[in-house]
């Protein structure tokens, strides 16, 4: 390869304003243009968005202590549970937390209107959150009870933890059965009616850089508006899963977790949602530069949503009940053109994640590297990737006499 | 000639009575109904198309103003809360008329009021839940 460029390089680059920085959508045509080794030598960055659900999501509060001290036992913030089994008054709350009154899915399908994602975002637009908590009181923490608000400028941290965001690929959900289906990928209509998807495609992240060579511990990021980094390989990464000659995915596969200091995000970029029949979440906004060391990261970058593969599911039968596999493979330029063709049948397809978002999010990006207000990280350690030979385990199912259950 | 879509809004005390007879019957208007809901304060909501002469048309819609009746165009029915809306497009497979609709390659959601029949459909599958009616009624939560 005839371009090698340190990311050291590309800082002094960024510090100076000279850094040529290209979203990944942009990227597409730039080499197009002027192909694989002009481009290589001319870009320093690529940036990259997606903004859509991610439940695995949540926030640690320090909310500071009343006098006298408190250890909190059992704590609601805006009546939504936060885990208080940490420290004194550190709670975590995740955002598909509902309140005990939620009627969730006795009422089916349920609203879900108010969940721990809602609670996040309230919290990031700096509303007053009201805590209720107990504890059973000790020598050194004796307050027994408590009902106050607070907002997020008062408390001592809030620091975002998202232990599985930004999947690399995801299923296309479809519904094969007789009726309507209510799932975490929208509202699915009877008969193939519609398929849905979530990714940001040629724009997505870990699309862009397929095999993690440069998103590793501590690559600084957006996060939810604000600055974020990635803290760890996510839950329930897959390296291992099958993949498209240009290293891209064909399913589901790497997932990031991210952290990031709450006080500098944006409730645009941290939106609670509502599942209807499913439950409460939060829509995270997510934005990781690739710097362009090489033609070899060039040529990720510039993939576009005709070579993203992704695999049609079906959500009544097949998903739930782990029954059969994915029933074809679609790329994100037929998802995105509105319908694909099923079965003979014409299925119209929408998307759970905003390319609009995923878009601004990368531009967004693109202007704090070109003003000079973020530069890149030289990641602390790599995650792990294919060659870690990762396999994805189910849940071992025994009786209480550690037996196999068949 | 004149074809509109309106919806009437009944207080309790002529949710029982038989006004869509009267349109018919004494109005010649053409009547039909694309829903209706009775909420439990007793108020009635009717949406319907109406077509007929315009003198018809318009001597009815005056009698069901002396009735007591409140009367909206139907496009005034369904808000969408540009603001909360994130344009991820779910609602866009949900909507029967394509009233919320893809624009491509902008990638954003609209709304057109006007191809809107109010089925609230939208209402609750739109995980951002940016669309809204101001309307108490039954159907809903």
């Amino acid at each position: 390869m005839k371009v090698n460029r340190s990311i050291e390089e590309i800082n002094e680059k960024i510090k100076t304003g000279k850094a040529v920085v290209f979203t990944a959508e942009e990227i597409i045509e730039v080499v197009e243009e002027k192909g694989l080794e002009r481009a290589a030598a001319e870009v320093d960055v690529v940036t990259t968005g997606t903004f859509g659900p991610m439940c695995s999501s949540g926030v640690f509060l320090n909310v500071g202590h009343p006098t006298p001290r408190m250890k909190l036992n059992d704590a609601y913030l805006n009546s939504v549970p936060a885990y208080a089994g940490i420290a004194a008054v550190d709670l975590y709350l995740g955002a598909t937390a509902l309140p005990p009154s939620d009627p969730a899915n006795r009422n089916y399908p349920g609203d879900f209107i108010y969940g721990g994602g809602h609670v996040i975002e309230d919290l990031v637009a700096g509303k007053a959150i009201r805590l209720e908590a107990t504890a059973y009181g000790t020598d050194c923490y004796p307050l027994k009870k408590i009902d106050t608000s607070f907002r997020l400028a008062e408390i001592n941290e809030a620091t975002l933890f998202n232990p599985r965001n930004a999947y690399q690929n995801y299923n296309v959900a479809v519904n094969l059965g007789p009726k309507t289906i209510y799932t975490y990928m929208g509202v699915l209509k009877m008969n193939m009616g519609n398929a849905n998807y979530s990714s940001a495609g040629q724009l997505s992240p870990l699309f862009n850089d397929p095999l993690l060579k440069t998103i590793g511990l501590g690559t600084r990021i957006f996060l939810g508006g604000g600055i974020g980094y990635v803290s760890w390989h996510g839950t329930q990464h897959n390296p291992s899963a099958a993949r498209a000659e240009n290293d891209t995915p064909l399913q589901p596969a790497a997932t990031l977790a991210l952290v990031g200091d709450l006080k500098q995000m944006e409730p645009r970029w941290l939106r609670g949602l509502s599942f209807l029949g499913y439950g409460a979440t939060l829509q995270v906004g997510v934005g990781v530069p690739i710097p362009i060391l090489n033609e070899e990261m060039m040529a990720y970058c510039a993939v576009r949503d005709e070579d993203l593969q992704a695999p049609v599911v079906d959500y009544n039968r097949a998903y739930p009940y782990k029954e059969g596999g994915e029933l074809v493979r679609v790329s994100y330029a037929e998802l995105k053109s509105g319908s694909i063709t099923l079965k003979g049948q014409k299925v119209p397809t929408a998307s759970l994640s905003s390319y609009a978002g995923a878009r601004e999010i990368a531009a967004g990006l693109k202007e704090w590297i070109e003003a000079g207000r973020f530069t890149l990280t030289v990641p602390s350690a790599p995650l792990p990737s294919v060659e870690a030979g990762i396999k994805l385990n189910a849940l071992p199912q025994r009786d209480p006499e550690d037996r196999e259950v068949k | 000639m004149i074809k509109q879509k309106i919806v009437l809004r009944f207080p309790p005390h002529l949710v029982e009575k038989p006004t869509i007879y009267h349109l018919i019957k004494d109005y010649d208007l053409m009547v039909n109904i694309l829903r209706a809901d009775i909420n439990p304060k007793k108020e009635g909501r009717l949406m319907m198309e109406l077509s007929g002469s315009e003198t018809n048309y318009q001597r009815a819609l005056e009698w069901l103003r002396e009735l007591g009746l409140h009367i909206m165009g139907l496009e005034q029915q369904i808000i969408w809360r540009a603001e909360r809306c994130t344009h991820c497009g779910a609602c866009t497979v949900i909507c029967p008329t394509e009233a919320l609709a893809f624009n491509r390659p902008e990638m954003t959601v609209s709304f057109d009021e006007y191809k809107c029949v109010v089925c609230e459909l939208c209402l609750r599958a739109c995980p951002a839940r940016a669309m809204e009616t101001l309307v108490d009624n039954a159907n809903s939560k």
